[in-house]
């Protein structure tokens, strides 16, 4: 599904402020892959996912989606096949636009704006259908505007946007991490049902260690541009917080540094 | 004084598609478009020159909207291929219109139409103008309800977000500058057939007049939906010219003084909110701060 081969990310070569973000990045998805993302602050996590996007263009490397070559694609382009939640509550909503506006532009993605209605009454009522299915009453609030929402509100609508057309991969950057326990703990059981509902392939980035574990059918861990550890279903079954950690620490020689870090 | 103020409304009529226009780029792109201080002018420019060589004046109306469109794909190609900041976008769009303007009107500073037929000829301008604005306003609320004119509005709103749903922002840009100085053109067209001439200065200080009347109409009428924000701008335009009519009745104020008046209108309009709200806050701090200090009142901290 997602093929990812070689990927290498520099910024500010050459110059004393010099980063290495990603470093030979090897990474393939299968069709309805769960995959947990975690690892140490500034391991590159997001900028893999700005590279499968496409807000970044990688250095070195190829990017195939379904076997075709998307890395050369502008990002307004690979949209149509990616689905996407920030960390952000602020960042995958327009603000001053209502519930129902919302959702009509996140329905046509891939598909040309012209100039027919966004929201008519055959798709507010399908809109209404998709929203109840979140369970926390935003079908009754569809002309409001979404700036006047929560952050979980707004985090189970971004969640519901970007995965109602199917895209063919969906990537998660800490979309949890903004929010109070409660709310992060409701915002990943939605996340977990519309994946598991929707088999779609996903990529989650988390800091949340129990979570990484429960969640998906894999688990990646990185540090410093490189994947370091790849844990396949069937050990994911029976791996522990303490022994992830015990895990990293020997293959890295240095305890996770993560300031978010949530064990569980 | 009722005729005073009856020419206020048609003056604010005739001006409030310009208003409009401004209220796309300002407003719903977040984008600051000095182009208009030109395109105005081309409007003006295309009508004059055209209603001057016998056109009739319905085609020069919309050869002048079609000129400001133009003008306006200009700036946004500028701005989203050539990647230059949006507001010199404007401004060299601007300067580059002046001589083009020239051009149009043959070299010629001025031109006069005052002998020609217009649109208005034989009829009432207040009704062609309630009609001609109506119209518009209804096309264009309608249109930002489309697929495209949401994705419009976003653009302006949050340009990550529909950049992730697949829209191409360079693009929609590209249409709202264009609309917008379509609808700055076509006021200039309307004004000039108003006054019987097009100048080649027609357009300076446009921008402000448009902005003083976004500002003016939000500020009395409210922007919570598109239908009203647009309506107060329309309100706004007429507004701002019966307050233009009341200055001037003021004796040591005159003609000229204006684009002064103009401007302070619109910096008086920027201030007073933000000194508003940042006193708001300080009291409420205040008032917070004694509340925790003396234990009643709720806890602090959001929930
Ligand atoms: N736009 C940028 N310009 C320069 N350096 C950058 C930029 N974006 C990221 N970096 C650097 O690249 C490295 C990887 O950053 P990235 O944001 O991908 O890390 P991360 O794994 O998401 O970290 P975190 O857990 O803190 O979110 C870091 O060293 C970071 O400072
Ligand atoms: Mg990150």
């Amino acid at each position: 599904m997602l093929q990812i081969n070689q990927v290498s990310k520099l910024f500010n070569p050459g110059t004393p402020d010099e980063k290495i973000a990603l470093v030979g990045i090897q990474l393939h998805l299968k069709p309805a892959d769960f995959v947990t993302v975690i690892g140490s602050n500034g391991a590159g996590k997001s900028t893999l996912m700005n590279i499968i996007s496409g807000v970044m263009r990688p250095d070195t490397g190829t990017l195939h989606i379904e076997g075709a070559a998307v890395g050369s694609l502008p990002e307004f382009k690979r949209s149509q096949w990616i689905g996407r939640v920030f960390q952000d509550p602020m960042a995958g909503t327009a603000p001053n636009m209502t519930i129902e506006e919302n959702l009509a532009m996140a329905f046509y993605r891939g598909k040309v704006r012209g100039f027919g209605l966004g929201v008519n009454a055959a798709k507010r009522r399908m809109f209404k259908e998709q929203v109840a299915r979140l369970g926390i009453g935003l079908e009754n609030r569809f002309g409001a505007k979404v700036g006047t929402l929560s952050g979980g509100e707004r985090q189970a609508l971004s969640l519901l946007m970007s995965t109602f057309t199917s895209p063919k991969i969906l990537l998660l950057d800490e979309h949890t991490a903004a929010l109070d326990p409660a709310r992060a703990e409701l915002i990943t059981q939605i996340t977990q049902d519309i994946v598991r509902e929707m088999k779609l392939t996903t990529l989650m980035v988390t800091h949340n260690m129990e979570q990484a574990i429960r969640l998906g059918n894999r688990l990646i861990m990185m540090d410093k541009g490189r994947i370091i550890l790849d844990i396949d279903e069937t050990r994911k079954k029976d791996l522990t917080v303490e022994r992830l950690l015990g895990e990293f620490e020997q293959i890295s020689g240095k305890k996770l540094a993560d300031d978010r870090i949530v064990l569980g | 004084m009722l005729n005073a103020i009856m020419k206020s409304v048609e003056l604010g009529l005739l001006f409030a598609l310009m208003a409009l226009g401004v209220y796309i780029t300002f407003r719903i792109l977040d984008f600051p478009d000095l182009t208009v201080d030109g395109s105005f002018t081309t409007g003006g420019a295309i009508a004059a020159v055209m209603i001057a060589g016998g056109y009739s004046p319905w085609l020069a109306t919309i050869c002048a909207f079609l000129g400001g469109l133009v003008a306006g794909v200009c700036t946004g190609l500028l701005h989203t291929k050539g990647k230059i900041n949006g507001l010199l976008s404007g401004i060299l769009m601007m300067i580059a219109l002046y001589s083009i303007n020239l051009r149009i009107m043959g070299k010629k500073p001025n031109i006069a139409i005052l002998n020609m037929d217009t649109i208005f000829t034989g009829a009432n301008l207040l009704v062609v103008m309630i009609v001609v604005v109506v119209v518009v306003k209804l096309l264009l609320d309608l249109f930002l309800r489309t697929n495209l004119g949401l994705a419009l509005r976003a653009t302006g709103d949050n340009e990550r977000m529909i950049r992730s749903f697949g829209a191409n922002t360079g693009t929609t840009k590209i249409i709202g500058l264009s609309l917008s100085n379509g609808l700055v053109a076509l006021s200039g067209a309307f004004i000039v057939q108003q006054s019987g001439f097009g100048d080649v200065t027609m357009g300076v200080g446009m921008i402000v007049v448009g902005l003083a009347s976004v500002i003016i109409g939000e500020a009395i009428f409210g922007a919570k939906t598109v239908f009203r924000a647009t309506l107060a701008v329309i309100l706004g335009s007429v507004v701002y010219r019966i307050v233009i009519a009341l200055a001037l009745r003021v004796e040591w104020l005159d003609a000229s003084d204006v684009k002064l008046i103009t401007a302070l209108i619109v910096i008086i309009a920027l201030v007073v909110p933000a000194a508003r709200r940042s006193a708001k806050q300080k009291s409420q701090a205040h008032k917070r701060t004694a509340e925790l200090l003396s234990g009643t009142g709720p806890k602090g901290g959001v929930s």
